[in-house]
């Protein structure tokens, strides 16, 4: 399950979805809305998504974990729209034979979709706005 | 031949359009198609930024020829997590 989704994200639904007989553990992340960022108080985020590439590209992102680590199976779902200080914005889990491959895949897939996945972050603080990001990431394969 | 491009997080802003159908010549690149539209909209050329390219859902280098009816995306920095 690779998908973007303007509701909350429901936790229990990604681990029924990565549960898996030849699986021993199950790794999960989830990230939340924090209320303050580089001096700012923030008041909410605003995300916005190009859908059908950011479906695209977290699909990829399963595949490439897939081929680094033995993972059983994946799931990752992210936020769009408004989402307010302490939500989820994030869900990941990772389902593997042991417990290395499941948190290793985890964190490989929560660094790659804050570098290449076309999914973005308006900061709405005391005061202003800003959009978030640096552009520090290559693709993982471009043609 | 025509081309759609998709505008998202700031440029879709700073052109207050999210989508734009494009006239270009045969043979336009991606690099060619951005040159154009910052004609059309100039606050797109946003100091600085570092934009990524996507033909039909997947990134591209901006030496990519485009195609009749091919979907464009100009990928701004992006920020999810």
């Amino acid at each position: 399950m690779f998908r973007v989704t303007d509701k909350p994200i429901n936790l229990q639904e990604l681990v029924d979805c990565v549960t898996d007989p030849e699986a021993g553990a199950i790794a999960t992340f989830i990230g939340t809305t924090r209320n303050n960022n580089e001096g700012r108080k923030v008041i909410a985020l605003d995300y916005e998504a190009y859908p059908e590439m950011a479906e695209k590209e977290l699909t990829r992102l399963g595949e490439e974990a897939r081929r680094k680590w033995q993972v059983c199976r994946m799931a990752i779902v992210h936020r769009v729209g408004p989402v307010q200080i302490t939500e989820p914005s994030v869900m990941i889990a990772v389902s593997a034979a042991h417990r290395e491959a499941a948190f290793a895949a985890c964190r490989f897939a929560i660094e790659e979709i804050k570098k290449t996945v076309p999914i973005w972050k308006k900061e709405v603080y005391e005061g202003g706005e800003i959009w978030i990001g640096t552009q520090s990431g290559q693709p993982l394969n471009r043609s | 031949m025509t081309v759609k491009v998709k505008l998202f997080a700031i440029l879709r802003e700073r052109a207050g359009a999210a989508e734009v159908i494009k006239e270009i010549k045969e043979g336009s690149t991606v690099a060619d198609l951005w040159a154009v539209l910052q004609q059309d909209y100039p606050k797109l050329a946003v100091p600085g930024i570092r934009l990524l390219y996507a033909v039909n859902q997947d990134y591209v280098k901006p030496d990519r020829v485009l195609k009749n009816a091919d979907e464009v995306v100009f990928v701004p920095p992006v920020s999810g997590g």
